[in-house]
């Protein structure tokens, strides 16, 4: 780190704002999302129809199946999906 | 409260499945993975979002395949970075001025002013509650005198000795890694 006088400290704590507070909390709800998660995929293995309908719209086939399309399930699945 | 472990031993936490270790590495390089979007690659906020998510999924997925739990600063730096070149090359094929901003974001002087950036905030966090809680109001949350009075219960005519102090405070701190040589990702 290059020498600092106040002002240098000062930007470089202004240049870290926090992220959004739900983001946060959405990515910290990741391992309670696993369980879930693990149904889901478990189930898009064994059920085609239920799979087909993911792959086409995610977020609209979790909530008709009683899921909550929360954006840290969302985001692992799509990760999930894309690595297959 | 923030947590005390090394990156290294915070990773290994959420190895073995400790929820409170992932809350905490999440609540570590959030502001980190952030800055990357937004700042460093100007990211608009739903794509800052789809990243930030992204990220922190990928990384919980991948943890165990990462070689040196210690690096894991170095890694989500630069999963955020490739992740948001994907969103704006993505952008870059629908409009053409996309291109131009490709080639402007990322910049590597953004990206070390924000690993500087956040060195302070670990350095910051091993500060005194009242030090952190202020330096932090001010300049990272950017609230008023009176707001950071009103919620520190202080009189507003402290509150500007009380930064000037805490960031002698600070830098004091900051020297004094340097000089016993302490890597800034190790706690």
């Amino acid at each position: 780190m290059t020498a600092l006088d106040e002002e240098r400290l000062a930007r470089l704590i202004r240049a870290l704002p926090p992220a959004p507070e739900a983001w946060v909390r959405a990515a910290q709800a990741l391992p309670l999302a696993r369980v879930e998660l693990d149904q889901i995929v478990a189930r898009a293995e064994a059920d085609a129809e239920f799979r087909a309908r993911l792959v086409a719209d995610l977020e609209a086939a979790l909530a008709a199946d009683g899921y909550e399309p929360t954006p840290a399930l969302v985001h692992i699945l799509r990760v999930r999906f894309k690595s297959k | 409260m923030a947590s005390t472990l090394s990156d290294g031993e915070l990773v290994a936490r959420c190895r073995s499945g400790d929820q409170q270790a992932w809350a905490d590495l999440v609540e570590r390089f959030s502001r980190y993975v952030y800055a990357i979007s937004v700042q460093a690659f100007r990211l608009s906020e739903a794509d800052a979002e789809d990243v930030f998510q992204e990220v922190f999924a990928r990384a919980y997925e991948h943890l165990d395949g990462l070689r040196d739990d210690a690096a894991v600063r170095p890694w989500l730096g630069q999963l955020t970075r490739r992740l948001c070149i994907d969103r704006l090359r993505s952008a870059a094929r629908e409009r053409p001025a996309g291109e131009e901003e490709l080639e402007r974001a990322g910049s590597d002087e953004t990206m070390t002013m924000l690993e500087e950036a956040l060195t302070v905030h670990e350095a910051l966090a091993e500060t005194p509650e009242h030090c952190r809680e202020i330096l932090d109001r001010f300049f990272a949350r950017d609230e008023s005198y009176r707001t950071i009075g009103d919620a520190l219960e202080l009189p507003a005519g402290t509150i500007a000795s009380r930064i000037s102090r805490c960031l002698a405070r600070l830098r004091e701190l900051l020297e004094g890694r340097t000089e016993t040589g302490r890597p800034s990702s190790s706690r």
